[in-house]
């Protein structure tokens, strides 16, 4: 006596429709365009040629490229995690003022461009720099310092707003129990903190294993991992199938690494608001709080050494190199002044934000649901993922992939102004799901059930109870990808771009000619795009979202 | 107008939940849906609300399929075991949400609120929020906010289990006035027997997805479908075979029954009664000695003693049976056994 | 031609975004139509042109130009390359000599040649380039430099020579960009090469043993490791330009504190061309025209460092004291190179890398 369901068909057309819009984005911008690239690979003439890819696969080179690849992100992905853990127990679990700060202080490596972390890198470990003696220029440590210089931040939010959601009683039963301090930590927490860990590792891993400029600047060119294995195929020599055969495989990596990443995250209890459940220091939290004092201290020192350098002209102290920022700098190194770059990146930024805001909220919003089937369940498991890829594929791909596909009607963007927004959309896509989408999933779908049995059809029920529950994320969300935008390099780099450049592409620009001038400008600049993401960070920070920045 | 459900199946990934039920809640009525956890008495509120797809069947309010409303459409208020108040908003606000959604003018919205309040006991709680409320206050707003729209019907979602005993007891006579006053016609899910008594005036027993006893309240109570429902409904213990027999020869020689379901107050300690047995356990409550007797025949058994002649452990004592306290059990089909033998 | 993946891809992208758009991609006949005001030059991240000049030739021909940034000039090459039934603009600058064949041979471009050229344009033309598809328009020596004043002070005579660069006595005092990533480090590849001929990979591991640091780009050797960069490194020998001793003339002094060693240059000429199928070629001839004219040429040293094709142009102040340009660089075939660029690399690569 089944009949069709009208209610459920129109319901289940309704969210098809919706998701239908960030796949197709995501489609036009990032699938067909990665497609695109691995399809000259695949058929270097024309014809299906596999036989080509599976060879590269073969060499010795290549072996060593991913023997690179996989030792530097796994011995960076251990010591961020060695790092980050004990700084998440003190940002996230302590009460202390000055806190917030810290918190956003750790953020800002994560949004700086690499092109400034490489020099700011470079100019601390060169010999002749502070940190000269050590001896790490050009050598594999340095590269896997900066990695981790740049992720720990992930470890520290991830485990932290899971940290702070695990019930302090269960810790304090196991005391009442008899088990020491230690022992609580071992038994208790650790085991509970685990999926947290492992999600934080699997996203760290992943932005290790597909750093590009980190390990081109700080690698000299003797060490060489996957991702600028295939920029240099690609644009020094144009060897499509080498690149498509490690595009390939680089996706297939990833793939199986956002499988764990779910997996890992499936365990997740809800989420705690952020900040609610600190307790004050004690004497025994000493060698915590000096550890994350040292972490803080170690990700800060390459941003106060660019900071001094931008302030020292001619052996001097002066803000020469800031008022250098209106004009063009030293010989016209620039097209345009420093100045009118920033207001481009800013616009740039809130383009791409706003654009990543609106399609991930969408998504965040579809994964957030708790579907009862199976499949159901599994397919938004799946469209989840899909969104996660941008995070590990070759921007070098995408930036040549936009180039061949884009370029007829409807899509006929290739040198469009929208399309560096577009490509740092997509950047920040993942880190506006991951941030909404754990809020949206903490509300008790029960609100919105019970809403509409007080007569809220679904657009009030998102403003009843979504919205309220929703919209610190959402601005953190917005302020997140902004940040992120603003620093974006990697893609916005292979793309064509206007003669309005972006303040890292202005940077680059800088440091690419001669002169101490323009050399302390592009500190300048440098120091200038830091303060602007760091202060974005610390509105973010103020909005107290735990999922900011955490997978 | 009532509610009638037929022939309605819910089931999710093959499993099904509910299973080919039929329901009415006539008007005016407050009708409770009586179950174990995993019955399937939340998923069939929930498909009555419009909250679950039916696999096949019909719901119908008078002459209405419901098919293809949407729940919020459908006038039917929800109200869950904990409320879910909106957090971010006060009382007041809680309570005005539906007339907002109505449009109605703030000073009615105002008044109508006041009503409520008083109505549910709360006068004076409009500026604070849920938060700073205890569980039963909450409980009281969230009916008042189910009531506020005079919805067409009002579904109550275990309306009291996450209250405390004494608590509950207090809010089962209030919402019992509360519903007949307002005039509500109700459906209530429960797996508490003593919540559907106090509350509700009829009664359905689910189970594995099906219905399987319904009517009044009195009417369910007084005649138990089988050993399962009686003891479900609160009977103490059920008698069978032999034993049933022999009280059968006791209190009903002319009766055929086999077998009866008897409250804990069925035998009563009493010097002139039929039975005889030895008292294994005792425990004194202000209102009646709770014993535990081996029963000569019937085995162990629940039974009361007044308080004012307490029964010693070890001592022989004498029954009385109270035919009021007892339910005789029709013929079970055999395949009814093996259908719960699969729970 | 199209497979079936790419069906596939095509399809599904069309299906979602073009039927919100419903554009319809008919492609018009390029010949009928009008060629548009506004011409599009694609050009590596280095170029730089004061925006008075580009005033003037929008002022002399009412078109203008738009451009369009492409990364290095590899980077350049290559997606000309993957774009050319599809260009992405009327014309190219920044095209070397490293990388010209690979666009000639590709089919990127179309022939052009200005009517009228400077009589010192011909000596840099692209060997091979008979049928004329590239003009050129600048030239810059890429060779070792030194920080006089930091040999000065360690009373130590600076190097002169490729051979010097092994000396043990300069062990760890060099410092150059890789060939893979940078093309100056490209061009001191081909500089060894050149010289060195078969026995190139010998001298490399010569300069390895002997410390060569090997960074990423230009601006991580010069501006990081050099002594007379922007960062005050450690390393007094880097592989630059010979334009770049004048940018090292102190505030206040009038001498530079570096010097470029004439013995090790390599030559890069940057080439300008039509791309074929542009839909604007005849205004983009007129631009190509305009660089070769007196003006552009005149603008280039200051803008690019580079020098004009034009030897007569006057060079500004400093330039011919200071950055001399070699007097017998380095030659290496562009049809050689193109051969065997990918084999020179990845034996680079091999040797280099670890």
């Amino acid at each position: 006596m089944a009949r069709p369901d009208h209610a459920l068909t129109a319901r289940r057309l309704g969210t098809a429709a919706l998701a239908a819009v960030p796949l197709a984005v995501l489609g036009a911008f990032f699938l067909y365009p990665v497609g695109g690239m691995i399809q000259r690979g695949f058929w270097p003439d024309g014809a299906f040629d596999p036989g080509g890819v599976l060879d590269v696969l073969t060499r010795d080179r290549v072996h060593r490229v991913l023997w690179f690849t996989v030792w530097t992100a796994g011995l960076s992905t251990i010591l961020a995690v060695v790092l980050g853990v004990p700084t998440a127990f003190v940002l996230h679990r302590l009460r202390f003022p000055g806190q917030r700060l810290l918190r956003t202080l750790i953020v800002v490596p994560f949004v700086l461009p690499t092109v400034v972390v490489g020099v700011a890198f470079r100019q601390l470990i060169a010999t002749s720099g502070p940190l000269g003696g050590l001896g790490l220029d050009g050598t594999p440590a340095a590269i896997v310092a900066a990695l981790v210089f740049f992720n720990v931040s992930v470890v520290v939010r991830t485990v932290g707003a899971f940290w702070e959601g695990i019930d302090r009683r269960t810790e304090e039963a196991a005391a009442t129990l008899g088990a020491s301090p230690a022992r609580v930590f071992l038994t208790v927490t650790l085991p509970a903190l685990a999926p947290a860990v492992a999600s934080a590792a699997s996203v760290v891993f992943l932005f290790c294993s597909t750093s590009f400029g980190i390990v081109l600047t700080l690698g000299g060119l003797r060490y060489a991992n996957v991702e600028t294995e295939i920029y240099l195929l690609t644009t020094q020599e144009l060897d499509l199938t080498s690149a498509a055969a490690l595009s390939v495989l680089q996706i297939v990596v990833v793939t199986g690494l956002l499988v764990a990443l779910h997996r890992a995250r499936r365990t997740a209890p809800p989420l705690a608001r952020a900040g609610e459940s600190g307790r004050s220091p004690r004497l025994r939290d000493l060698p915590l709080v000096g550890w994350t004092v040292v972490v803080v201290a170690l990700l800060m020192t390459p941003l106060l050494s660019l900071l001094v350098s931008s302030l020292r002209t001619d052996g001097g102290w002066s803000l020469a190199n800031y008022r250098a920022l209106q004009g063009t700098g030293a010989d016209n190194a620039l097209l345009d002044t420093a100045t009118h770059a920033l207001q481009r990146s800013f616009e740039v930024a809130v383009q791409a934000a706003g654009l990543a805001l609106v399609l991930g909220t969408i998504v965040a919003f579809l994964v957030s649901r708790r579907p009862r089937s199976a499949g159901v369940r599994r397919l938004s498991a799946t469209f989840d993922g899909v969104f996660m890829l941008p995070l590990g594929v070759s921007a070098v791909t995408l930036g040549f992939g936009f180039l061949i596909t884009l370029n007829r009607p409807p899509l006929d963007l290739r040198t469009s102004s929208l399309l560096v927004p577009i490509a740092q959309a997509m950047v920040a896509l993942p880190l506006v799901v991951r941030t909404v989408a754990p809020v949206l999933s903490s509300i008790d779908p029960r609100q919105r059930e019970a809403a509409a049995s007080l007569g809220a059809g679904p657009a009030r029920v998102l403003l009843a109870v979504d919205l309220p529950h929703a919209w610190r994320a959402l601005a953190a969300a917005a302020g997140f990808a902004f940040a992120v935008s603003l620093g974006e390099f990697g893609a916005t780099s292979f793309l064509a771009r206007d003669d309005t450049p972006t303040m890292p592409v202005v940077i680059y620009q800088l440091i690419s000619h001669p002169g101490s001038a323009n050399f302390g400008m592009a500190t300048a600049a440098a120091v200038v795009l830091a303060a602007a993401t760091g202060a974005v960070m610390l509105v973010v920070e103020r909005l107290r979202v735990g999922s900011v920045g955490a997978f | 107008m009532s509610l009638t459900v037929r022939d309605l199946t819910v089931a999710f990934d093959g499993t099904v939940a509910v299973d080919r039920v039929d329901l009415e809640v006539p008007a005016g009525s407050v009708t409770a849906v009586l179950g174990p956890s995993g019955s399937g008495k939340s998923t069939l509120l929930r498909a009555v609300a419009g909250l679950e797809s039916p696999a096949s069947g019909t719901i119908r309010y008078g002459d209405e399929d419901l098919a293809r409303v949407p729940t919020h459409r459908r006038g039917f208020a929800l109200m869950f075991q904990d409320g879910q108040l909106f957090p971010h908003q006060s009382v007041a606000r809680n309570i005005g949400y539906p007339l907002r959604l109505r449009r109605l003018p703030s000073a009615r919205i105002a008044d109508r609120i006041a009503e409520l309040l008083d109505l549910v006991g709360l006068a004076g709680f409009g500026d604070r929020t849920p938060a700073t409320l205890s569980g039963g206050e909450r409980q009281r707003v969230a009916l008042a906010r189910s009531l506020a729209v005079e919805p067409r019907m009002l579904l109550l979602d275990e309306p009291l289990s996450a209250l405390d005993r004494g608590l509950r007891e207090r809010l089962a006579t209030d919402l019992h006035d509360i519903l007949r006053r307002a005039g509500t016609t109700t459906l209530l899910v429960t797996h508490d027997h003593e919540e559907a008594f106090a509350i509700a005036d009829r009664m359905a027993v689910m189970r594995a997805g099906r219905i399987v006893q319904s009517g009044d309240l009195a009417e369910v109570w007084a005649h138990p479908t089988d050993a399962w429902a009686a003891r479900f409904l609160g009977y103490a213990g059920v008698l069978s075979g032999e034993q049933a027999a022999v009280l059968r020869a006791v209190i009903d020689p002319s009766g055929s029954w086999t077998e009866v379901a008897l409250r804990r107050s069925a035998l009563v300690v009493d010097p002139d009664g039929p039975l005889s047995g030895v008292v294994l356990a005792a425990r004194v409550s202000p209102e009646q000695t709770r014993l535990e007797v081996d029963v000569d025949g019937l085995g162990t058994i629940a039974a009361v003693a007044d308080p004012a002649r307490p029964a010693a452990v070890g001592e022989r004592v004498r029954l009385a049976v109270r035919t009021d306290r007892l339910a005789t059990l029709p013929e079970t089909q055999p395949s009814e056994f093996r259908h719960l033998s699969l729970e | 031609m199209r497979t079936p993946i790419k069906k596939f891809i095509a399809a599904s992208a069309a299906v979602t975004i073009a039927a919100a758009l419903a554009g319809c991609g008919s492609d018009e006949p390029k010949a009928d139509r009008p060629e548009s005001k506004t011409i599009t030059l694609a050009t590596h991240d280095s170029w730089n042109m004061d925006k008075k000049v580009l005033a003037d030739f929008t002022e002399q021909t009412g078109i203008t130009v738009k451009l369009q940034a492409h990364g290095d000039a590899g980077a350049l090459t290559n997606k000309l390359v993957l774009t050319k039934d599809d260009p992405l603009a009327d014309g190219v600058f920044g095209i070397d000599n490293t990388f010209a064949t690979r666009a000639i041979d590709e089919g990127v471009l179309a022939k052009y040649t200005p009517m009228v050229l400077p009589g010192s344009v011909k000596s840099f033309a692209l060997t091979g380039d008979d049928a004329g598809y590239l003009t050129p328009i600048d030239y810059g020596d890429v060779c070792i430099n030194v920080d006089d004043t930091w040999f000065a002070a360690k009373k130590l005579a600076p190097p002169k020579t490729f051979d010097d660069l092994a000396d043990p006595r300069y062990k760890n005092l060099l410092v150059v960009p890789g060939a893979t990533s940078s093309s100056p480090g490209l061009a001191f590849l081909l500089a060894t090469i050149g010289t060195y001929g078969d026995d190139w990979k010998d001298y490399w591991s010569d300069l390895l043993d002997n410390g060569v640091k090997i960074d990423a780009g230009w601006s991580d050797a010069y501006e990081v490791d050099f002594t007379a960069g922007g960062g005050k490194g450690d390393r007094p020998i880097v592989l630059s330009y010979s334009s770049s001793p004048p940018f090292t003339v102190p505030e206040g002094g009038d001498e530079p504190t570096t010097s470029a060693l004439l013995d090790t240059c390599f030559r890069q000429v940057e080439y300008a061309g039509v791309l074929a199928g542009a839909k604007n070629p005849k205004n983009m001839q007129k631009f190509i025209d305009f660089m070769t004219t007196r003006e552009f040429q005149a603008a280039l040293p200051d803008n690019m460092y580079v020098y004009p094709v034009d030897t007569t142009t006057p060079l500004p102040e400093g330039w011919d004291t200071w950055a001399p340009t070699a007097p017998k660089p380095v030659v290496v075939p562009a049809s050689e190179i193109t051969e065997k660029r990918a084999d020179w690399l990845r034996e680079w690569r091999d040797l280099t890398t670890r």
